[in-house]
């Protein structure tokens, strides 16, 4: 990945519609108060992300990337490295401190997600980003049949119509391998990979330009690994979604995603075409990681 | 032959092994030579003379760490693949530049039909048309029919080298890297592929391939290139050599 990839934000003055999906520049969250000394005594070169001076938890910072239309990109790195927080201040559930984010489809570009208002964040949050979290309890109102769960989401975006919201929702749990008879079961009674999917099917409804997937396979044994993310990449083939792929399962990653970025205490410390970061890492953390599993 | 459609110059590549103590490796270094469209560039070798990994890091699976690697786009642009930005390469590699490596990497669940077919699917090919495609290739390469519809992952070493094969050719790249493309294969299939490698080469595809077996390499390449712990030691155009040793 070039600097000018990672770095510059590519935000086309003239207003023109630009070609990526997604555009993050410089993304950061801390907890905490924070002081001057937070972002130079955190990181993979000092191996920690907490601040020695005011205990700051230094989330992640200074991450930048754009994704195109149709196109994946993966976020691999160990537990706290800070991967989830990045998707989560995507998707709303946690304002960052510091950097911006820009969707193609909200303004062409020119307006940065973080400083949109209440309104306007919940109908971006609506109808242009899906979500599929790791626990589907997180994702899924489990009291609540399947069926319902993505009218819920439809209903967010203005469907209005009994028949027509049951059928879309019908057809995208069909799509899901979530048998029709179950539809109107509540999640709490199907088993992991099933739940799994009809999240998926609940982030896809209102047919979002880009989804966040947040370790979505990791609590499935591999044979269901392997059905949801076939579903997946058809998906990406069909509807020209872009998708940010938060795992620490390389295969997942080598699977789903073009391009990967590697993180490492709330920083990126690699990134690159898929291949090359899992046959050609440089940093000593990417080399380690990639070691250990192959 | 055309102009060339790859020019490497000066090219290296070392690894950089963290954790061993940032032990260095040099693969290759100082590889200069040109590719003109319409040609075969073969590459010889012994193991470790670091041929493979040349091909890696024209294909960008590998960073080089010097030199440059500038190829002609279709759109008439050139493109140094050393450093090109993530996406170029993503859309080079989607349109214009092949690579068939050893060993194929299957995928779950998807059949030996819709894996070869996948480069045209991904191009909006219809999926009759891609499947029919790579069917022509599938049956030139005497895979047996009954395994079209397997999954690769099932199959031994030549049947899964044969699938690389023809997706490699139906995806038909204005430049494919070849890394031992027959090393699996019985002597037969090794001459059919080298037929199919000639028809490609005659319709336009231009090729850089490793191969171990000398007399394959001699009869498909314009040019060779021999290389020994990692440089290039010697050049020959294997036609006109064979010419003059005639008596």
């Amino acid at each position: 990945m070039t600097t000018a990839q990672l770095h510059g934000n590519g935000v086309d003055a003239s207003g023109a519609r630009p070609g990526w999906a997604i555009n993050v520049d410089g993304l950061t969250k801390l907890y905490g108060r924070g002081c001057h000394h937070c972002l130079e005594t955190t990181g993979p070169a000092r191996d920690r992300n907490v601040c020695p001076h005011c205990q700051t938890t230094v989330a992640c910072a200074g991450v930048s990337f754009e994704l195109r239309p149709g196109h994946t990109l993966g976020i691999v790195g160990e537990s706290g490295s800070g991967k989830t927080t990045v998707l989560r201040c995507l998707y709303g559930d946690m304002a960052p401190t510091a950097g911006t984010a820009r969707l193609r489809d909200f303004q062409n570009g020119a307006t940065d997600i973080f400083e949109a208002d209440g309104q306007e964040r919940r109908r971006i949050r609506n109808f242009l980003l899906g979500m599929v979290y790791q626990h589907p309890r997180q994702g899924l109102n489990m009291q609540i049949s399947a069926g319902g769960n993505v009218a819920e989401r439809l209903l967010a975006t203005e469907w209005r119509k009994v028949a027509a919201i049951r059928e879309r929702a019908g057809s995208l749990l069909g799509r899901m391998e979530v048998p029709l008879m179950r539809m109107d079961d509540i999640p709490a009674h199907f088993s992991g990979g099933m739940q799994q999917r009809v999240q998926v099917a609940k982030a896809l409804a209102n047919g979002p330009s880009v989804v966040l997937l947040d370790e979505m396979t990791s609590g499935l044994d591999v044979s269901v690994q392997a059905g949801v993310l076939d579903l997946m990449q058809e998906l990406q083939r069909d509807e020209g979604i872009a998708m940010v792929v938060v795992s620490h399962d390389l295969g997942v990653v080598r699977l789903l995603c073009e391009r990967t970025l590697v993180m490492k205490n709330g920083r990126v410390v690699e990134g690159g075409v898929t291949d090359q970061i899992l046959e050609d890492p440089h940093h000593p953390y990417t080399q380690l990681l990639v070691s250990s599993v192959n | 032959m055309g102009p060339n459609l790859l020019r490497v110059r000066d090219l290296q590549k070392e690894f950089v092994l963290h954790i061993l103590n940032n032990k260095r490796v040099l693969a290759f270094r100082d590889i200069t030579f040109d590719v003109p469209a319409c040609s075969f560039v073969g590459i010889a070798g012994r193991s470790g003379s670091g041929k493979s990994s040349l091909l890696k890091c024209l294909f960008r699976t590998y960073l080089a760490d010097g030199g440059s690697a500038i190829y002609q786009s279709a759109a008439g642009d050139l493109v140094d693949l050393t450093d090109a930005p993530d996406d170029s390469v993503l859309d080079l590699r989607a349109t214009e530049i092949g690579y068939v490596s050893q060993f194929l990497r299957p995928l779950p669940r998807v059949t030996a039909l819709d894996l070869a077919a996948r480069p045209l699917l991904q191009r909006g090919v219809p999926r009759a048309e891609a499947h029919e495609v790579v069917s022509r290739y599938f049956e030139r390469l005497s895979l047996p029919r009954d395994l079209w519809d397997g999954y690769p992952i099932l199959f031994s070493g030549g049947e899964q080298q044969r699938v690389n094969l023809a997706r490699a050719l139906a995806a038909r790249p204005r430049l494919l890297l070849l890394d031992e493309p027959t090393s699996a294969l019985d002597s037969g299939l090794q001459l059919e592929v080298v037929r199919l490698l000639q028809e490609a080469r005659a319709d336009g595809v231009t090729m850089v391939g490793v191969m171990h077996d000398t007399a394959l390499l001699d009869e498909l390449s314009d040019e060779v290139i021999t290389m020994q712990d990692g440089a290039i030691v010697e050049r020959q155009a294997p036609r006109l050599a064979l010419a003059q040793a005639a008596p």
